[in-house]
């Protein structure tokens, strides 16, 4: 538990970090710095997304996976880091 | 009416045999070629056919000569008995007409004429053989008009008749009957088989006919394609409700859920590896924005073009009247606030106080006027507003723009309502081309003049010329004693008045309450008499004309020349554009007891007032009661800077802070910073000409124009430089007087500026001067610095003061210590030897 703390705070405090959530593989969220109703709002919708980008990446090679997908708009940047159980996310505003 | 019956055969016969054809007479009596004419015995000695002398019974036929009858017609006209028989006889052919003496009337009357020629010859020469039949057409002739019975002709009709009809051909044969008393009785009905009796029923199978085997070989038969369309529909039942649509929540896991997979190894391991890239990630993002297009970034700082960078104001257009505006000078201008394109000049004369009254005649003829400029006619104006007198300053009601307050030179203040025109100042500003057309009927007609509708009572209004005239915002109104109130109505109706009579006034639009107080109302109320008016003048403020009193007046000792309105509304009042009512009856509005009205404590009751000696006075408007005598006095001043030598021409709050005011005023101008009062936060450097107009930029926060006595004008950039202007421009060569800037639309910005010879000068302001760089924010963080600045200052101030004491303090010890000490050396000296005091020494 003081690891998973431990290595949340390590990324939080980086510059810019708005939020980080932690979602289940059904898209049911975990662990959230933001509140409740964006937190599930995001975490359904980049759940798709995710199952959507991983499914394309393995389409076109089967032996490929996705690792790491980053959205980049104007405001802000998502990233989003698939697993087989579990999603992190972390939405970043770089330039301040 | 009936012929007469004669049953006389033998004299039928000695008669005229009657003509065959006489068989079909129709019961009017007599064919069409026959006319019975009634002839007088004038005519008949004329035409030679007297009955009984010259015509009988034998001889009934008379010829008549065609002519004889016109001749006739023409002489006795009318009377004649011909008359009616003109135009057949014109259309008859021949030489000669046959007139008839009929004898025994079968005609009706004495004589006929025979109307064509063929029935003459008829009559004249019967053919032959004709007896028999002449007899029964004698005998029909009797009796045509009551036909008898005759007996029925049969022509083979009731052959067909008795085919149609339906008969029995044979008697008929069954007979069924039933015994009477079963008559109605309920009848049981049962199943019978068919096979089960024989003979019960009668079989017709069909069978082969060979007569009807015909093949027929050759067929003609013809094909259509056509496309294949079906129709059909089918309805469905709809056996049970069911849902449209559901609400559902987001599925969230239990806390202890959470819990329980944040421990989990699982976690742990996934979140150790994936961090990694988050870092990286994140970490990129820091070191640099690599979506972040440079060249486009630096693009924005400059004119995007690339070329030259233009400062440069433009000049856009400019109005001046040869009779309106020559020779005078433009004292106020504005903008006005919805009509795009229109502007309003006040026009004074340029004259000192003892020209004024050296040719008072002559300007009581030529009366003050407001002009109103539309970009679309730069010659004529389109409006002329009349003023009772010289204006300094007026302005348009912020929430209603077609009521206008002046401020004039004797100290009154007038209002005008152009509501009647406001048709006129948009279709000017917009209908350039449809205009064409009659260019020349518009140029020659007059702009119309509209009277003020309201002036306020000479005796209750200042003493001197009102020098600044300001709109109170719609969402706050003041009460009798100066305290702000709600505004509840939402419109502008109250006005402050400054002028160098020491005196700030308060306005209200609306009818003063007649207050019925037993002690203080001792005259009653006089009763409205019916105003004429002659002028046309629309009754707006019929109610204020010639009485209106000013709400309340702030006394201070000191010379005004110039305010600014007080601090803006707190944020949370604010009123959206859609909100405005309708302009109201204003006769109608009156005054509201101040017991109906909540404060608003929120509302700020301090302004600046710039003085004609060069001070700028903060002071507060709300008025005090004096605790001894219960009177309402207003308060002193609390701060009161020298900066200006000169009158302070400009007082204007920035419209980006809401706490800086720029003042102008002598060689300077000066920026303020309300809640500093130790002094301005900007002064600029005396300048070698007069500053005689000032404004601020409306998008650049940092930038303000000033106006010089010489006609140039100075755009500061306190961003750029602050001890000389950023760029200075000749507008003109006349000292400029009001400069006001206005946004047409995201690419224009125009500057108004007027001189002291009566021109207006329209300015495009350039693209670098409205553009607000990229760092504007700065412009708050230098205000900021210069607060800091000003305490520095103080402090240092202080600190010096401090140092200083000090200083002289010690000095003071060391002056003592000296004194005493060569006190002492004097002693010592007539003590002591020489030597010692040297050694001491």
């Amino acid at each position: 538990m003081a690891e998973v703390e431990e290595t949340l705070k390590r990324i939080q405090s980086q510059k810019g970090v708005q939020a980080i959530i932690i979602v289940n593989a059904e898209g049911i969220p975990v662990k959230t710095t933001l509140d409740n109703s964006s937190t599930v709002q995001y975490a359904g919708l980049i759940h798709q997304l995710v199952m959507k980008a991983r499914s394309t990446v393995r389409d076109i090679d089967p032996q490929n996976d996705l690792t790491f997908l980053r959205v980049r708009s104007k405001k802000n940047e998502i990233m989003i880091a698939p697993d087989k159980d579990y999603f992190l996310i972390v939405i970043q505003n770089p330039t301040e | 009416s009936c012929p007469k019956q004669k049953q006389h055969p033998e004299q039928k016969r000695k008669n005229a045999p009657g003509p065959a054809f006489l068989s079909h007479l129709p019961v009017t009596g007599h064919p069409d070629y026959i006319f019975p004419l009634v002839l007088t015995s004038a005519t008949q000695e004329l035409f030679c056919c007297r009955a009984d002398v010259d015509v009988t019974g034998d001889e009934p036929h008379k010829l008549l000569r065609k002519e004889d009858i016109l001749r006739d017609m023409k002489n006795r006209a009318a009377v004649s008995d011909f008359s009616p028989l003109k135009q057949a006889v014109l259309d008859y052919p021949e030489e000669e007409l046959l007139l008839v003496f009929d004898q025994d009337f079968t005609y009706g009357q004495s004589f006929y004429l025979v109307l064509t020629a063929g029935a003459k010859e008829d009559i004249l020469r019967p053919p032959p053989g004709m007896e028999e039949e002449e007899e029964e057409g004698d005998e029909l002739l009797e009796v045509q008009k009551t036909p008898e019975p005759k007996p029925w002709l049969s022509l083979g009709s009731e052959r067909e008749i008795q085919e149609e009809s339906v008969t029995d051909t044979r008697p008929r044969v069954y007979k069924v009957s039933r015994v009477r008393r079963q008559f109605g009785a309920p009848v049981c009905f049962w199943d019978h088989s068919a096979g089960a009796m024989r003979g019960s029923y009668v079989e017709c199978p069909s069978y082969q006919d060979k007569s009807f085997s015909l093949w027929r070989m050759e067929k003609e038969n013809s094909v259509q394609a056509i496309p294949n369309t079906k129709s059909s529909s089918s309805q469905t039942l709809w056996k049970y409700p069911r849902n449209m649509c559901t609400q559902y929540e987001p599925r969230e896991l239990e806390d202890e859920e959470k819990e329980r997979l944040l421990q989990s190894a699982d976690l742990k391991n996934f979140l150790n590896s994936v961090s990694a890239r988050f870092e990286l990630a994140i970490q990129q993002n820091e070191i640099m924005d690599v979506f972040l297009d440079d060249w486009r970034a630096l693009g924005d700082e400059e004119n995007v073009l690339g070329g030259k960078v233009d400062t440069h104001l433009k000049e856009y257009q400019s109005f001046t009247h040869t009779h309106y505006s020559t020779n005078k000078t433009i004292s106020c201008l504005s903008w006005h606030p919805t009509v795009n394109g229109v502007i309003a000049v006040a026009v004074t004369e340029n004259l000192s106080f003892e020209e004024r009254i050296n040719n008072s005649t002559r300007l009581l003829l030529n009366p003050s006027l407001i002009l109103f400029w539309s970009f679309s006619d730069p010659i004529n104006p389109q409006l002329l507003l009349e003023c009772p007198d010289d204006i300094f300053c007026f302005e348009f009601c912020p929430s209603n723009p077609n009521i206008i307050a002046g401020g004039c030179m004797n100290g009154q203040v007038a209002l005008w309502d152009i509501s009647a025109h406001v048709d006129r100042l948009q279709g000017a500003r917009g209908g350039g081309a449809a205009r064409t057309s009659n260019a020349d009927d518009t140029r020659d007609i007059a702009p119309p003049t509209v009277r003020y509708c309201a002036v306020s009572g000479v005796e209750s209004g200042h003493r001197a010329p009102i020098t600044d005239i300001q709109w109170l915002p719609e969402t706050f109104e003041v009460s009798r004693t100066g305290t702000p109130l709600e505004n509840k109505t939402l419109i502008s109706v109250q006005i402050v008045t400054c002028a160098p009579d020491c005196c700030v006034m308060f306005w209200d639009l609306r009818a003063p309450r007649t207050v019925v107080n037993a002690l203080t109302d001792t005259k009653p109320k006089p009763e409205e008499k019916t105003v004429e008016n002659p002028y046309g003048v629309p009754s707006t403020f019929k109610h204020l004309d010639l009485t209106w009193k000013p709400l309340f007046r702030v006394h201070t000792h000191t010379h005004f020349s110039h305010s600014h309105s007080p601090s803006p509304t707190p944020p949370d009042k604010s009123v959206t554009v859609g909100d405005r009512p309708e302009p109201p009856d204003y006769g109608q509005l009156h005054l509201p007891s101040a017991k109906h009205q909540r404060q608003t404590d929120d509302i700020s009751t301090k302004f600046y007032v710039g003085t004609e000696d060069g001070e700028v006075v903060y002071t507060d408007w709300k008025l005090e009661k004096d605790n001894d005598s219960g009177q309402l006095f207003s308060p002193k001043p609390t701060h009161c800077f020298r900066v200006h030598d000169c009158l302070v021409n400009t007082v204007s709050r920035s419209p980006f802070y809401l706490d800086i005011i720029l003042t102008v005023g002598g060689w300077n101008f000066a920026i303020w910073k309300e809640g500093v009062m130790t002094g301005p936060l900007v002064l600029s450097a005396c300048s070698q000409k007069r500053c005689s107009a000032g404004a601020w930029s409306l998008t650049r926060p940092g930038v303000m124009y000033i106006g010089k006595e010489d006609g140039n004008l100075e755009v500061w950039d306190l961003l750029e430089k602050t001890h000389e202007p950023s760029q200075i421009q000749s507008v003109t060569t006349f000292p400029i007087t009001c400069i006001k800037p206005w946004t047409v639309s995201l690419k224009q910005q125009l500057l108004a500026v007027s001189d002291h010879q009566g021109t207006l000068h329209i300015l495009q302001v350039p693209w670098m001067l409205r553009h607000p760089a990229a760092n504007e924010l700065s412009v708050s963080r230098y205000f900021e610095k210069e607060v800091e600045h000003l305490v520095y200052f103080e402090k240092r101030t202080e600190m010096r003061e401090r140092e200083k004491k000090q200083v002289e303090a010690e000095e003071q010890r060391r002056r003592m210590v000296r004194s005493s000490f060569s006190w002492w050396a004097s002693l010592l000296d007539n003590i002591c030897p020489k030597n010692i005091c040297a050694g001491r020494n």
